[in-house]
């Protein structure tokens, strides 16, 4: 066990599912969701869940402004999901009111895919992760529509309807998907995740 | 579970029960309106309930209470963009193939609404769109995963704001998961029987301490405080219907109780939300209801 301290942001979300999947990776996971418990830790991951009630306990319990400054100042994050949309420059079809943290020059479409009988898995092979694509789960996602320079598109659907959609990207410390690999039990994913805050 | 697929695969076990675990941590608003999807979303809900009446009115009015109007169901869909659940009778597969029809994300298998089918709950296997059904006790909880549901719900007696029933259930549940974990593998089989419940569903039970599936609680909750209890009683997330429509100042209780799942387990939070929101729903005490009327024992 390394003594990097990775927290997931536990507002609302599947907070549990990726605790579990980076207890794996031998880090310290611990649930954030406190003003101080955000200076206390290495990096991120912003769960699963409702964006629109993640970004508004977000703004309630002061915890935005301190997740922003430290994204800002480099701290590495993880988005499933709603993290990804919480990660977002822009969110095509959210609230007006609703904010994310930022930080990838990307504009994503919340529930781009269509609604719950829409969700699906499908293989997608991701930049960096080895062994075979991974069985990424959709559930009412979101895609990315649009990046600038600087993101590194990871992985696309690779069949049906959605074919060439992006889903995994990267800028800097940042990494988002659009699925949902704490679901699966297959850590790729986290473990490059990981590697990124180690290499960081 | 379905294992990897090779091409795009709708209503999978991982996709409809992931759909609960995103859910986790969140309030579920029973709606009537656009007008009340609206409030629910803005308090910070994680998804609505669309219904007829709420059950305080159901109890009220009496008569036989049905799906909503599809224009009613599409009216909420078109105004929030969280998920919109749906509640179908219990037994009546078609009211469900129309909520599926119409694009609601989840099926609320609800003995809230009078029971089509007093033998068959409703083949859920069958659907893409996944089911919570509500639960007194394991065994319940079981048999309505055995036939597909996606995600549970303790039931307490809807429609009261009395807490009590909500409390027995989610005890009775958790304590009956607790009592498999401690047998010896070879008195599984009888715990099976005794339940009326699958064998294999009964080892993993025992084996994991936990459900296969998302647990969250629901009927009678009023109060943040209520709420929040069912939390540290081990809910995942809690469904509130009459409690908020019913009460003085809506919105603001809706956003109270969602702070407060989220901070359940600090007494300062809920102490803060707490304050200031007016005349709860006016309650009933279930005792007082003759058993014909109590909805918690609907459902087999």
């Amino acid at each position: 066990m390394s003594d990097l301290v990775i927290g997931v942001l536990a507002l609302q979300g599947d907070v549990r599912e990726h605790l579990a999947a980076l207890a794996e990776c031998d880090v310290i996971a611990r649930p954030v969701r406190r003003p101080g418990e955000i200076d206390e830790i290495d990096a991120l991951v912003i769960p699963g869940g409702e964006s629109t009630t993640m970004s508004k306990l977000a703004l309630t319990f002061e915890v935005f402004e301190p997740i922003h400054k430290r994204l800002a100042e480099g701290m590495p994050a993880y988005g499933s999901c709603a993290g990804m949309i919480m990660l977002a420059d822009e969110v095509l079809d959210g609230r007006a009111d609703q904010r994310s943290f930022g930080g990838i020059g990307m504009t994503v479409r919340r529930n781009a895919f269509g609604r719950q009988v829409d969700s699906f898995e499908s293989p997608v092979d991701i930049d960096g992760v080895e062994g075979g694509p991974v069985n990424a789960v959709f559930i009412r996602a979101p895609w990315v529509e649009s990046v600038s320079d600087q993101v590194e598109v990871l992985g696309r659907v690779a069949s049906g309807p959605a074919t060439g959609r992006m889903v995994a990207v990267r800028q800097g410390h940042l990494l988002a998907t659009s699925f949902h690999p704490e679901l699966t039990g297959d850590l790729r994913v986290h473990r490059l995740f990981v590697d990124m805050v180690r290499e960081g | 579970m379905s294992e990897s697929v090779n091409t795009p695969v709708t209503g999978t076990s991982r996709v409809k029960r992931g759909m609960a675990e995103m859910l986790k941590g969140g309030v579920i608003m029973d709606v009537v309106t656009p007008e009340q999807a609206k409030i629910a979303e803005d308090a910070g809900a994680v998804a609505v309930m669309a219904l007829e009446r709420v059950p305080a009115d159901i109890r009220a009015q009496g008569g036989v209470s049905r799906m909503s109007d599809p224009d009613m169901i599409d009216g909420i869909i078109n105004t929030v963009s969280i998920p919109v659940m749906a509640k179908a009778r219990i037994g009546h597969f078609v009211e469900a193939q129309v909520l599926q029809a119409l694009g609601v994300d989840y099926i609320d298998e609800s003995e809230v609404l009078t029971p089509a089918d007093y033998s068959n709950h409703i083949d859920k296997w069958a659907f893409t769109v996944p089911f919570v059904c509500g639960a007194t006790n394991l065994g319940e909880a079981l048999r309505r995963i055995t036939e597909g549901a996606a995600m549970i719900r303790s039931k307490g007696e809807a429609g009261t704001g009395d807490v009590s029933n909500a409390t027995t259930h989610m005890r009775k549940i958790r304590g009956e998961i607790k009592r498999l974990t401690s047998l010896p593998e070879d008195e599984l089989y009888v715990a099976a029987k005794e339940l009326q419940a699958p064998f294999d569903l009964v080892k993993e039970i025992a084996q994991t301490g936990k459900l296969p599936v998302v647990m969250f609680t629901a009927g009678g909750i009023a109060t943040p405080a209520d709420a929040a209890m069912m939390m540290q009683l081990g809910a995942e997330g809690v469904f509130v219907g009459s409690g908020i429509f019913k009460s003085g100042n809506p919105a603001q209780r809706a956003e109270a109780i969602v702070k407060a799942v989220t901070f359940y387990d600090d007494p300062d939070v809920i102490a803060k939300v707490s304050r200031g929101l007016g005349e709860a729903m006016v309650g009933i005490n279930v005792e007082e209801i003759p058993q014909p009327h109590r909805l918690a024992e609907r459902g087999w």
